[in-house]
């Protein structure tokens, strides 16, 4: 090691310096927000702006108030309807995704080409588009009121996720095709090797569509707005925080924001960082092609 | 077995009766050779069909070249000193089921060709004295060589129900004057192509505000894409240098950026640029400033803040999906460039950059879509603003959160249905001009 350093002339070594240097301060605009988050979330002082960056007096009240105060913004309330529409979801989508990817990648039938081609078209279509109508459909079959409103959120997130498969089908088609076809000629149906020899060869994928799809109802903003609407008891956590910053919860609730930010922030957080690995390797896998 | 192309044409010209019989009763061919359950079950959906066309069926399409005519309408109770209305014809509603009714007929001709192909078949194996598959043969097969139809139905009818059919009735408004405009969001008609001439014309107002919002989407969507992409691809150079020490702890810094959801972060940024948020805070203690950066409330600086925060959410991302294809690159085109004494920046932009094009032009194609869709980045941050007094667009609205503004907020459906399909027909033309010139397209083998 010592031997090496020696060796670098000193223009390599300013080199070196400089792009350290570089890292550095790009990583500390990358994570200042974050820290600057967390410590909003302990800070005693009231209201959305202050004086000082940093907070003058630290405090567990906010992390209390959100758990505790139910009269205006229910935040565990919340934060259950968004865990069983997201656990819902997960079952869900994860069938729907697994299941059109293997078809789509290990079944030869004469939809293939032409399903792709849809789903290429209506990628292209803004998702919101369809969204508008989409209430519409709820609210003529009574799912925009009530509870039956988590039902409406559930069939949104996942109703439309078969067209999703491109990420899983690009993991299977990396599967040697010479393994369905032993099974096979042993004697095994094509639901046999589905389910007895792809599935236990997928387990990165699995475990990301798995992730992903449990993730998605606790970032999605802008589809629970729309079936929500006015019906604060269905309320997600995305649109809880959300009604936070508005003008007449800014003051009061502006801290407790923060604090509802990290506590949903750090099991995603967990899980990203977890189901990194299968991201990156599906991404290049699916690119290489 | 190889099952036979048969044509619809073909199977009622050489079918026998009760194949030909099966045009007008659904399912008998298939009863009458074998496969009775199946057969019934035809039948008993074109019953269905019948009963649902006679029902309400027809009634909904006859009404859907007017879409109603019934006002609404309002009489004053002397008694309640209220006043009552009259149920009147809800337009939104006859045409939704119009829609919907039009798909269920698409949908019955479509059994009636298989079925009748289907009958046909059959037909041609009983002749030839094949086995004719009974209902225990076609259900092992919906698990073994079928299983295809087994796994993709569900997602197919999602599909179709809550994408296809919502697709289709939010583009048929846009053909009408279903909008809150001259009051026609209970009883509206067709309107033609009215709205879209409204749209592209250069001289109204929403003209204008269509060409400035298109403008902006593009030179976002443009920024937003190569910008994060070229720098995404510098930080992983920089990161996987030889020299460079840590490599984990500094991906990781970024990684944890992406790790925290976008909505939440995009909420923070909007507080922290406020004009007494904490940047602002924090520079004028440092006395920086006098007076606070105008980050939102300046149209440029909105558009630039937007542009720079957007590189703050997408460089990490860019960063994690390229890593493992600039390992790829073979090393000997760089050993290459560098016996020919190419500098790091020559070799960047001959060697690495038109390698990478070439292997993530569907990435870029993707991720450009994604950013003239781009929702949330902008709905949170500026939330489309500043806005002029009597525009519904503001300066940094995308069509995408224009279109938001237009049904939700203003519920000008009909409006808001012209930009998604401008939307639509601008990605369309964009992704195609971009696949067709793409090395990976045009030269499949130019890196292999």
């Amino acid at each position: 090691m010592e031997l090496e350093k020696n060796k670098l002339s000193p223009r390599k070594r300013a080199v070196n310096f400089l792009v350290h240097l570089l890292l550095a301060v790009l990583a500390v605009i990358w994570v200042l927000p974050i820290i600057w988050i967390v410590l909003t979330s302990f800070r005693a002082e009231k209201g959305a702006y202050t004086n000082t960056f940093l907070p003058q007096a630290y405090t567990l009240d906010n992390y209390i108030k959100l758990f505790t105060d139910r009269n205006v913004l229910n935040f565990p309330k919340m934060f259950w309807n968004t865990f069983i529409i997201a656990v819902i979801c997960c079952i869900v989508s994860t069938f729907f995704v697994l299941s059109v990817a293997y078809s789509l990648s290990r079944m030869r039938f004469g939809f293939r080409k032409t399903y792709m081609n849809i789903a290429m078209i209506l990628g292209l279509f803004p998702g919101f588009m369809a969204m508008v109508a989409q209430y519409f459909i709820l609210k003529s079959m009574g799912l925009t009121e009530g509870s039956a409103v988590r039902l409406g959120l559930i069939i949104v997130y996942s109703a439309c996720t078969g067209l999703g498969f491109q990420i899983a089908k690009g993991f299977f088609d990396t599967i040697p095709k010479s393994v369905d076809e032993a099974a096979v000629i042993d004697g095994a149906t094509q639901w046999q090797v589905f389910t007895q020899i792809t599935m236990p060869l997928s387990k990165p994928i699995v475990i990301y569509t798995v992730m992903t799809s449990f993730i998605a109802p606790w970032v999605d903003f802008v589809f629970a707005k729309v079936i929500c609407r006015a019906n604060a008891d269905q309320f997600t956590v995305a649109i809880g925080l959300w009604n936070m910053l508005q003008k007449e919860y800014l003051y009061q609730w502006y801290t407790c924001f923060a604090a509802g930010a990290v506590i949903i922030s750090i099991p995603i957080a967990i899980l990203f960082i977890y189901m990194q690995r299968f991201y990156v390797e599906g991404m290049s896998g699916a690119v290489k092609g | 077995m190889e099952e036979r192309r048969i044509s619809t044409a073909g199977a009622i010209k050489n079918g026998d009766l009760l194949t030909r019989l099966s045009m007008i009763v659904m399912g008998l061919g298939i009863a009458a050779r074998g496969q009775l359950v199946k057969g019934l079950l035809i039948l008993i959906l074109e019953i269905a069909f019948i009963v649902y066309m006679a029902g309400t069926g027809i009634h909904r399409l006859a009404m859907l070249p007017s879409l109603g005519t019934v006002e609404q309408g309002e009489v004053w109770n002397e008694a309640k000193q209220v006043y009552e209305y009259t149920a009147g014809d809800n337009s939104q509603l006859i045409l939704l089921e119009g829609v919907i009714t039009c798909f269920v007929i698409a949908g019955i001709v479509a059994l009636w060709v298989l079925q009748l192909r289907h009958a046909y078949r059959l037909q041609l194996k009983k002749e030839n004295g094949e086995h004719i598959p009974t209902l225990k043969d076609d259900v092992k097969s919906l698990f073994n060589n079928n299983l295809h139809i087994t796994l993709m139905s569900l997602p197919c009818l999602g599909i179709l129900i809550f994408n296809i059919v919502p697709l289709v009735y939010m583009i048929s408004m846009a053909f009408t004057t279903y909008s809150k405009e001259d009051e026609h969001l209970m009883l509206f008609d067709w309107d033609g192509l009215h709205q879209f001439s409204r749209v592209l014309s250069l001289n109204g107002n929403i003209g204008k505000q269509f060409w400035h919002v298109l403008g902006w989407t593009i030179v976002w969507a443009i920024f937003a894409t190569f910008l994060n992409y070229i720098l995404g691809m510098v930080l992983a150079m920089i990161i996987n240098r030889k020299d460079t020490k840590w490599k984990g702890f500094w991906r990781f810094c970024f990684v944890l950026s992406i790790a925290v959801p976008q909505f939440v972060t995009l909420m923070i940024m909007n507080i922290m640029l406020q004009p007494s948020g904490a940047v602002n805070v924090l520079l004028t203690n440092l006395g920086l400033i006098s007076s606070p950066l105008p980050f939102w409330t300046n149209a440029t600086w909105a558009k630039i803040t937007i542009i720079v925060i957007n590189l703050w959410i997408g460089i990490p991302y860019t960063m994690l999906q390229v890593t493992g294809i600039l390992q790829n690159i073979p090393a000997e085109l760089y050993e290459a460039a560098r016996m020919d004494g190419a500098g790091p920046v020559k070799i960047f932009f001959s060697i690495t950059l038109p390698y990478m094009l070439f292997v993530t032009t569907p990435y870029l194609i993707t991720s450009f879509v994604g950013n003239i869709n781009n929702f949330n980045v902008i709905y949170l941050l500026s939330g489309g603003g500043p806005t002029f007094v009597g525009d519904t667009a503001g300066q940094t609205d995308l069509l995408v959160t224009w279109l938001y503004k237009l049904t939700v907020d203003q519920q000008y459906y009909n409006l808001g249905a012209v930009i998604g399909i401008m939307t639509f027909v601008i990605l369309t033309i964009v992704t195609l001009i971009t696949y067709r010139n793409s090395g990976s397209y045009k030269n499949e083998e130019a890196f292999m």
